[in-house]
């Protein structure tokens, strides 16, 4: 556990600052690019983790557990978000019989 | 060790993700993220974070993970109906999200680059967050107990048919 901590030095903050990134980014463009709802859904999952990640990093670096409190309160925020979105979504696929996002374009125009 | 642990568990981490969103079928897009999440695990725990790891493994690999599988099965999704966008669309999609990537990346080039900070041992353990969790931020966890029954009792209103039928 010692050696563990030491070596830690190695990898910078900037290690996690990009990763974090490259991984938002990733969520973002599965958001772009799939038009199921469920993959979308998918992808927002990816985008907390993303921020999870980086909020992790940041308290280890800084010393200061607040930080991991908060991922627990973004995990709280998320498994509430599944849960009401999910039902949301199988609503949705009851009405239009589709997970297709383009049939819901009732508000446009 | 440790940097090419991190190194195996973060092409993991954006090999899964990747995966994630360009799989064909629902289905193996929501085993890549178990995987994505696995491998988000590893990283928590290399970050001395071992209680927000194994959290991460319960609550997302686990419940949330299932969850999603659940409803793909009963909307009966595992297989590839999905229509597809113009390939203008998604070529663009692509780009704007490596710019974002860019912009993200050039942006925090910049920070300041401090050696981590010693930590006591009972950092990241039960005990270490507990102790701030139920002395700091009392009053958000109970707070964030109200949204969940919040969150219940709306899955469970949505979820039922027709209340008049």
């Amino acid at each position: 556990m010692e050696e563990l901590q030491n070596s830690f030095r190695e990898i910078g903050i900037h290690h996690y600052l990009f990763l974090s990134a490259i991984l938002f980014s990733i969520g973002v463009m599965g958001v772009l690019l799939r038009r199921n709802f469920i993959i979308i859904f998918m992808s927002i999952e990816l985008m907390l983790n993303a921020v999870n990640i980086l909020l992790a990093a940041f308290s280890r670096f800084h010393g200061d557990q607040s930080g991991q409190v908060f991922v627990f309160f973004i995990m709280v925020v998320a498994a509430a978000e599944v849960a009401v979105g999910l039902g949301i979504l199988v609503m949705i696929y009851r009405n239009i019989r589709s997970t297709d996002i383009n049939a819901l374009r009732n508000l446009k125009w | 060790m440790t940097p090419i642990a991190f190194l195996i568990l973060a092409a993991l981490t954006i090999g899964s993700a990747l995966m994630v969103v360009f799989s064909k079928n629902p289905i193996y897009s929501v085993l890549w993220l178990v995987i994505c999440f696995f491998s988000i695990t590893g990283h928590y725990i290399l970050l001395d974070a071992g209680f927000l790891g194994i959290v991460n493994l319960i609550v997302y690999a686990g419940a949330i993970m299932v969850l999603f599988l659940f409803v793909i099965m009963l909307l009966n999704l595992n297989k590839e109906t999905e229509p597809h966008k113009p390939m203008l669309l998604k070529v663009a999609a692509v780009f704007s999200a490596c710019l974002l990537m860019i912009i993200l990346a050039a942006s925090l080039r910049e920070y300041d680059t401090r050696p981590a900070t010693m930590i006591t041992e009972e950092f990241g353990t039960a005990k270490g967050v507990g102790k701030v969790l139920f002395k700091d931020f009392l009053l958000p966890f109970e707070v964030a107990s109200i949204l969940f029954i919040s969150a219940m009792v709306g899955a469970v209103i949505l979820g039922k048919k027709h209340v008049n039928d």
